[in-house]
């Protein structure tokens, strides 16, 4: 357990150095290598953020409307859905989402090549793997993951309309006024900063683990199954613990 | 064909080890191990399974560091040697990884030409043309843009040594180089290695219990020993001078005799207690 913190403040301190001091002395991040993580991390995670976000968006309006109606308040239910989903659950679902797809994906990846001596050919060719392998990462995580949880709000929000349009019979200006009536511009940036640091989090326990694995391939299964519960662990804490900063 | 023995006072030390020790826990993996490998030398690190050759070597390209001792590099410490400086030195040599260890995300022409993007500011069409000539080198025409996955075991080898030689590196160190090939692919290795030592004059630092590949390729041979002699150089010298060595477990080891080098009982003894450790005792080495 110590020996795991060691290992993840070690990584975090190589990887402010790697962040914001080597570019300053001739290594730059490598963009080419930025956004193909971008793509593999962030773009390749589009149609299940966009599933996931819909079903959460329809089923949170007919929840919502079931209970409402009966005090005959459906009016409010753009409202519920837009605040939801901004505030909690676009950010939440996304890191799950990102948490199962990418950073099991992150550790899994590094895990493999530590355990072929990838990574060490790579130190052996003077090709620092914090440059290579981990900035990139680091950078498409932090950079998608905002992104990732804008775009999970609008499909939430299309399927909270779908309810609201076609069961409730609001109109489409109804349903948008409605919904943006709740919701305050700190809400947006709370939840863009809930998505950051949760992608931080993410990126940085799937690359610390993935790192360091031993053991082979029993070792890099048993490294990615720590990585997904760890990552899930630590973003609801951080969830809770942003809610109650930002609530008091 | 035997190598000629070099004369050693006429060149320079590429490498100096001096009473290097490295404990894991409490076992003593290397124990006081001292060699100089000079320019020019194929210099082969030879020993039973478990014996710290890997270790070793680990040290010398720096991904390890000694519980003490020195390793000096072209004239450089490299035990207290800052990040910045060891990527500088790790420029001048190339590594040949057992199991190849080249880059799955990238074709084999890529994995070659990572060393020259990286290190050089040739243009791409020079890079190219060098790729070409390094597969050419190992017998791998034609194949630069397969994935490793889509490769033989003896060809990822030969990739991956192209990728070590691919900036014509004066020192190349080399773990199992001949690990897990056909008798034929061996031969191929091993000529590949003393053309490199021949033609272009590089230092080359070999791992390996293939015996056949020690006697052709070495000039200067170390046998670590296991057991008692854990971690200690058992025997060093030309490949003459080892054949010709006294200790019962080198030659042991050399005709890979498990009843011992004169067939008798006591050589299987002999090679449990000095080979397999299974007995600390080192009295019963020198009884035997």
């Amino acid at each position: 357990m110590t020996e795991a913190f060691r290992q993840y403040f070690e990584l975090c301190g190589s990887l402010l150095y790697w962040l914001f001091v080597a570019p300053f002395r001739g290594r730059g991040w490598r963009m080419g290598h930025t956004f193909a993580q971008i793509v593999r991390i962030g773009v390749h995670a589009v149609p299940m953020s966009a599933l996931t976000a819909l079903t959460i968006g329809v089923v949170l309006a007919m929840q919502s409307a079931a209970q409402l109606a009966k005090l005959g308040a459906t009016v409010y239910v753009p409202g519920l859905v837009s605040s939801s989903l901004i505030r909690e659950l676009a950010p939440l679902v996304t890191a799950v989402i990102v948490i199962g797809r990418s950073g099991s994906s992150v550790t899994a990846e590094l895990g493999t090549m530590k355990v072929s001596e990838e990574i060490e050919a790579l130190e052996v060719m003077a090709i620092p793997p914090m440059s290579w392998l981990i900035v990139p990462r680091f950078l498409a995580m932090v950079i998608m993951m905002p992104l990732l949880t804008v775009f999970s709000i609008y499909v939430g929000l299309a399927g909270g309309w779908l309810i609201g349009h076609f069961s409730l019979h609001m109109s489409t200006a109804f349903f948008i006024s409605h919904a943006l009536q709740y919701v305050e511009l700190s809400d947006i940036g709370i939840s863009m900063l809930k998505s950051g640091i949760f992608g931080v989090l993410i990126v940085t326990i799937a690359c610390s683990i993935g790192l360091n694995v031993s053991g082979g391939a029993e070792g890099v299964g048993l490294a990615t199954t720590r990585s997904v519960v760890v990552s899930l662990l630590t973003v609801f804490i951080a969830n809770a613990v942003l809610t109650a900063l930002f609530f008091f | 064909m035997p190598v000629a023995t070099p004369d050693l006072t006429a060149r320079e030390p590429i490498i100096e080890v001096d009473s290097l020790v490295r404990n894991f826990g409490s076992q003593k993996v290397l124990n006081g191990v001292s060699f100089k490998v000079y320019e020019g030398d194929t210099f082969v690190i030879m020993g039973g399974s478990g014996c710290g050759k890997s270790t070793l070597l680990r040290h010398l390209i720096g991904t390890e560091q000694p519980t003490s001792g020195s390793i000096k590099i072209f004239g450089q410490e490299i035990t207290t040697m800052n990040s910045d400086a060891m990527r500088k030195l790790r420029g001048r040599y190339g590594m040949l990884f057992q199991s190849g260890a080249l880059l799955q995300s990238l074709t084999v022409a890529e994995n070659v030409a990572l060393p020259l993007t990286e290190h050089t500011q040739l243009d791409a069409g020079l890079i190219d043309t060098v790729v070409k000539m390094k597969l050419e080198q190992v017998g791998l025409t034609g194949h630069g843009h397969k994935k490793p996955s889509e490769i033989s075991g003896g060809m990822k080898k030969r990739a991956a040594l192209a990728r070590a030689l691919a900036l014509d590196p004066p020192l190349v160190f080399s773990d199992e180089p001949t690990a897990g090939l056909d008798p034929i692919m061996t031969a191929v290795v091993d000529e590949l290695t003393q053309r490199l030592t021949q033609k272009i004059g590089a230092t080359v630092v070999v791992v390996t219990h293939d015996m056949n590949s020690v006697f052709r390729i070495g000039t200067r041979i170390i046998m670590l020993g296991t057991g008692p002699n854990q971690g200690k150089i058992l025997a060093a010298g030309t490949p003459a001078e080892i054949r010709a060595h006294p200790h019962p477990a080198v030659q042991q080891f050399i005709n890979g005799d498990p009843q011992g080098h004169n067939g008798d009982d006591a050589g299987e003894e002999l090679y449990r207690e000095t080979l397999l450790g299974l007995d600390p005792s080192s009295q019963a080495i020198h009884s035997s």
